[in-house]
């Protein structure tokens, strides 16, 4: 999303990018990011919470406004609650899940290959398994 | 005004590289996903003044398909599609992408992709007016493809709808 961004931007079209995974857009590297620091899924707000999810996309517009600079990040004025244990809890690599954790690789690469196969007849696949990464 | 100070002996910041990385290694991928990192950064001052402005958002999201995922696979669009910003889908699928299932939900689209929000920003006169339309946005593992494919299509589509902003929502 961040290479959308910068193509747009390269193209004349302002951006401002809402968003969760701040290392991972601003290590790509975009002109304006509005920082939510909340879990995963929910950049404009919590679900339902209709005033905060206002609240935000004004904070993203402001930053349409106010920035003078590439790489202006601001960040969202809210804590998603005041239990921080979401933290913790994404992609997690618990050691008592390992073998579970290993079990899935394999299935994963078992179901990637598959479907590599499935295409060759097509077009030739390329690259590693989709998924070992969160492309942003 | 300030609130209270809450010390800590660690960033609270969490940094998904890390986390992405040390996860698919407990896996068993052994060549980790290498992201996307510029030095330049463009910048392109808003054109006019912001009442003005004709505003589009972009997801990640797909159209809502109502089916199961299948276990390890990622499903999801592999192309740019666009949805009406007037008559918005209510739901839409977000099996395909990595976000955290534990500690929330993707039910409420307003949430990610927020078009009443900015819909009634704009009825207050603080953009134009939304585009006709939205779009959506494949993540692909190929960053090449992104650039090379995605990328000028979303930015054709925003022409071609006369958008001057964009807000992109990356779950």
């Amino acid at each position: 999303m961040s290479l959308v961004a910068r193509h747009l931007e390269e193209h004349g079209i302002p951006t401002v990018v809402i968003g969760s995974a701040r290392d991972i857009v601003e290590e790509c590297g975009v002109p304006r990011l509005l920082f939510s620091d909340f879990p995963l899924g929910n950049p404009c707000g919590r679900p339902y919470d209709r005033g905060m999810q206002r609240a935000i996309v004004g904070h993203a517009l402001d930053l349409l406004e106010s920035a003078r600079l590439p790489r202006t990040t601001v960040q969202a004025p809210f804590r998603w609650s005041e239990d921080e244990s979401w933290r913790e809890r994404y992609a997690r690599v618990d050691p008592e899940r390992l073998e579970e954790l290993r079990r899935l690789g394999e299935r994963r690469r078992a179901n990637q290959a598959r479907a590599d196969g499935a295409r060759s007849g097509r077009r030739k696949a390329s690259g590693p398994a989709a998924g070992a990464g969160r492309p942003g | 005004m300030a609130g209270p100070n809450r010390p800590i002996t660690h960033r609270t910041m969490v940094s998904y590289i890390d986390r992405t990385r040390e996860f698919y290694a407990a896996q068993g991928y052994e060549r980790p996903y290498r992201w996307a990192h510029f030095d330049e950064v463009p910048f392109t001052p808003l054109p006019k003044p912001l009442p003005e402005c004709r505003v589009t958002v972009i997801t990640t999201a797909a159209p809502w398909r109502g089916e199961a995922p299948v276990d390890g696979v990622l499903r999801g669009d592999r192309e740019v599609w666009s949805g009406s910003t007037a008559d918005p889908p209510a739901r839409l699928d977000t099996a395909h992408l990595a976000w955290d299932r534990e500690s929330t939900h993707t039910d409420d689209r307003e949430s990610f992709l927020p078009l009443a929000a900015l819909a009634e920003l704009a009825g207050e006169g603080r953009v134009a007016g939304l585009a006709p339309r939205f779009h959506g946005v494949p993540t692909d593992y190929s960053q090449r493809r992104t650039l090379e494919q995605d990328a000028p299509e979303v930015l054709r589509r925003c022409r071609e709808d006369g958008a001057d902003a964009a807000l992109l929502v990356p779950l």
